[in-house]
């Protein structure tokens, strides 16, 4: 049992956020916004150099070859800076899904004749991942839109799937698509960092990745990842918030004090701190169950997924009523983090999706219930000694 | 990060599961608010000492078994997993013991640890005064320095289980012409010396389950006195910590109630889904209970790579006990007319519901905690 980071995993982070405090301050990103790709390719491409775009790129692919439980400090950072770029959409959810592939290429057990033959083809792009030269979008059920369809260079779209949702997966299959063989139509959002898309195109036997049990197991897998990846930058957008309105409540003056010294603003404050301080361990301990394919990891997930959307939504409630009218506006800087919280809080499944998946594990009738204490960490395989 | 057990610690998991499953009390030991439930607990706690199970974390001299903080987690799991009795003597153990072995002398240590793991002897605080709750610089009783003895003069209140308790401890003024938390001196104090006089208090549930206690010319000798006299502040802060922090409230204990709403509401479904709010609001309290748990590991983890616990404590005292409320609240609900009874095989939600009533005052207040984030972690002004 060690619920530590190791010092490489810190440090990492560490460079990350000094890195992004000074290359993507709130005026930088302001202007990125006022573009018209919503994009900074230079950005990006610093990022690269920093190695983020590397980090889960499997080794024999150019990468790092680290895990789910990177990320979980990762994504802390980039919702702290509020980056403006599904950074973390191709250098984590989709190279994932294309190592798994590769993997399951690798050892033979790939089901699919096409995704056997595209093992080079995969690996080609998991090493223009690594490098920084390709962006990937992803397009899944429970998000009728794809984020940054716009800028991507293939798309990972589904066959058989209602945008709408109440898509059976197992009868889907997965293609990787260039985007200029779909058509897209951006739909604004209230976040202005955001860019969403309509995706429209015929799938052809030339894109398939994998079909059936194969492509909905990657889909669910990507689905956990997606979640985490929100739940992560969820958890660094309540930091910046509740950030922003220490700095702001320590400053403004009102009946000749700051109005930080006053009870019902430091009530606001702490509550805000104490929800993200008890998010924090259970994003990291779903990061670690996902990487490790525990079964319980879904159920993990999706409670990562609440705490960490709790306390984003607290802090931009609190945030903007101790920022008073103030926060109100486009020119304080909380409104950057506040409106990102919002659109990604029904992202990669909303609260009521994420909700019923708790209720599912919890009181479905044949679920056999042991999460008591004793099993706090779930059926990791040691376990199974214990409980004979 | 690894989160699963090792070899070691699931052998010592074992081992705690099977003495439990071996050595439960049959029938439900009485309320410890009473004086045969009191001693019935004080029996149990004995065999617990016997088998080293009492205070695991302590070393072995002392009554312990030497085990980290990670073990002390999985005994406190499979404890309350079992169903195994509330700890009786948690004011000495929890609070009074961790604040010995940090500031006791060795005499001190050996005296009163071991009679204390083994429930021999049985500890009440002497913390609030009428006048001093939350504010506890606000203490006026008095200890008066007479050659080697202190004598004392005042009232405590809010006293737990003082009536059955052998021993109290508290913060005195030593210093009369000081104030504030200055010149105040942190004294045990034999319940049955002469001049001590205890009140009982009724609770909500007509229970005598805390009291006042008067001191009339009460002498204590000075080797009563844990840290220097005058600095009684300084340990009381660290005796505060504890009681706010992990180790008077294990996780496993909010994750146990968490389970069994869950049964109570599956065996009770039909009319809790009512309101089908119901069914999502069990599922949000058994997840915060598994995250208070998560969240003492990971304490733990910061602990192992030397980083210092401060407000932290503030946060786990507030999600506990607003933890508590909310599942108890929600038992009260899914058993609608039910609720009310209180002799029914499902009153003890009811009596869980009465006591959790007292978790956001008692401990230092909510109000109080959410200024001590806000100050020492947010470092906003004072007010």
């Amino acid at each position: 049992m060690d619920f530590t980071f190791t010092d490489d995993e810190l440090a990492f982070k560490e460079a990350i956020s000094r890195f992004l405090m000074t290359e993507a301050a709130p005026e930088a990103l302001r202007e990125i916004w006022e573009t018209d790709s919503g994009r900074s390719p230079e950005l990006r491409a610093k990022m690269a150099e920093q190695g983020l775009t590397a980090l889960s790129v499997p080794e024999h692919a150019g990468g790092l070859g680290l895990n789910d439980v990177a990320w979980s400090l990762m994504t802390q950072e980039l919702g702290y800076y509020g980056i403006p770029d599904s950074m973390a959409d191709t250098a984590y959810v989709a190279a994932g899904l294309l190592a798994a592939l590769s993997s399951a290429a690798q050892n033979g057990t790939a089901q699919n004749s096409t995704a056997q033959n595209s093992i080079a083809q995969t690996d080609e792009l998991l090493g223009g991942i690594a490098g920084g030269e390709l962006r990937l979008a992803l397009q899944h059920p429970v998000n009728p839109l794809v984020a940054d369809a716009h800028l991507a260079d293939f798309i990972l779209l589904m066959e058989g799937v209602n945008p709408a949702g109440n898509t059976d997966i197992s009868q889907a299959a997965l293609h990787c698509v260039p985007r200029r063989d779909v058509d897209i139509s951006l739909h604004p959002s209230i976040d202005s960092s955001r860019r969403l898309s309509q995706v429209s195109w015929q799938p052809k036997p030339e894109t398939l990745l994998c079909r059936g049990d194969e492509a909905a197991a990657l889909m669910e897998e990507t689905l956990q990842r997606g979640a985490l990846s929100v739940a992560g930058q969820l958890l660094g957008l309540a930091q910046r918030m509740l950030d922003l309105s220490v700095d702001y409540v320590a400053q403004r003056k009102q009946f000749g004090r700051a109005i930080g010294s006053f009870q019902a603003v430091k009530h606001h404050l702490a509550d805000v701190a104490a929800k993200i301080e008890f998010a924090r361990p259970v994003l990291y301990r779903a990061a670690w169950a996902l990487a490790h394919q525990q079964p319980e990891s879904g159920l993990y997930v999706s409670q990562a997924r609440l705490a960490c959307d709790d306390a984003a939504q607290l802090a931009a409630h609190h945030g903007i009523q101790v920022h008073g009218a103030m926060g109100y506006t486009w020119e304080v800087d909380l409104q950057m983090f506040m409106k990102r919280s919002w659109s990604l809080a029904s992202s990669w499944g909303d609260r009521a999706f994420h909700q019923q998946r708790i209720n599912t594990a919890l009181f479905a009738h044949d679920a056999s219930l042991d999460y008591g204490p004793a099993d706090t960490f779930g059926s990791a395989p040691e376990r199974e000694v214990n409980n004979a | 990060m690894e989160l699963i057990y090792t070899p070691k610690q699931q052998a010592f998991r074992t081992e705690v599961r099977q003495w439990l499953a071996q050595h439960l009390p049959a029938e439900p030991l009485q309320s410890y608010d009473t004086r045969e439930g009191f001693e019935q607990h004080r029996a149990w706690e004995r065999q617990l000492f016997d088998a080293r199970l009492s205070m695991v974390m302590w070393p072995t001299e002392l009554g312990g078994r030497g085990c980290d903080l990670i073990e002390w987690l999985i005994f406190e799991e499979e404890y309350y997993a079992a169903g195994a009795p509330m700890r009786v003597n948690q004011n000495g153990q929890l609070l009074l013991g961790p604040t010995l072995m940090e500031f006791g002398t060795e005499a001190q240590k050996n005296r009163f640890l071991p009679a204390m793991a083994s429930s021999e002897q049985m500890w009440a605080q002497a913390w609030s005064e009428p006048n001093a709750g939350s504010d506890m610089a606000a203490i006026s009783s008095k200890a008066v320095r007479d050659g080697d003895d202190y004598v004392i003069n005042g009232q405590k209140t809010w006293s737990t289980r003082a009536i059955f308790a052998d021993w109290c401890f508290g913060l005195f003024r030593s210093d009369p012409q000081s104030s504030r938390h200055h010149g105040l001196s942190y004294l045990m104090v034999p319940l049955d010396a002469p001049g001590v006089t205890i009140r009982p208090i009724k609770a909500l549930n007509g229970k005598e389950a805390f009291a006042e206690i008067f001191f009339d010319n009460v002498r204590v000798p000075q080797e009563n006195c844990i840290g220097e006299e005058g600095q009684g502040w300084k340990v009381a802060m660290a005796t505060a910590g504890f009681e706010r922090g992990l180790l008077l409230r294990s996780p496993a204990r909010f994750q146990k109630t968490a389970r069994d709403l869950v049964q109570l509401y599956l065996a009770n479904q039909a009319s809790a889904d009512r309101d089908p709010a119901i069914a999502s609001r069990v599922a949000k309290v058994w997840s915060d209970a598994q995250a208070y748990a998560l969240s003492a590991y990971y304490t733990v983890g910061r602990l192992s790579r030397g980083e210092k616990i401060g407000a932290e404590s503030s946060i786990n005292k507030i999600i506990w006990s607003e933890l508590d409320l909310a599942m108890h609240q929600l038992a009260m609900e899914i058993l609608g007319p039910q609720g009310e009874l209180t002799q029914t095989q499902n009153s003890h939600w009811l009596e869980g519901f009465l006591f959790a009533q007292a978790g956001p005052i008692y401990a230092g207040a909510n109000e109080i905690q959410r200024n001590i984030i806000a100050e020492r972690m947010l470092g906003l002004p004072k007010s």
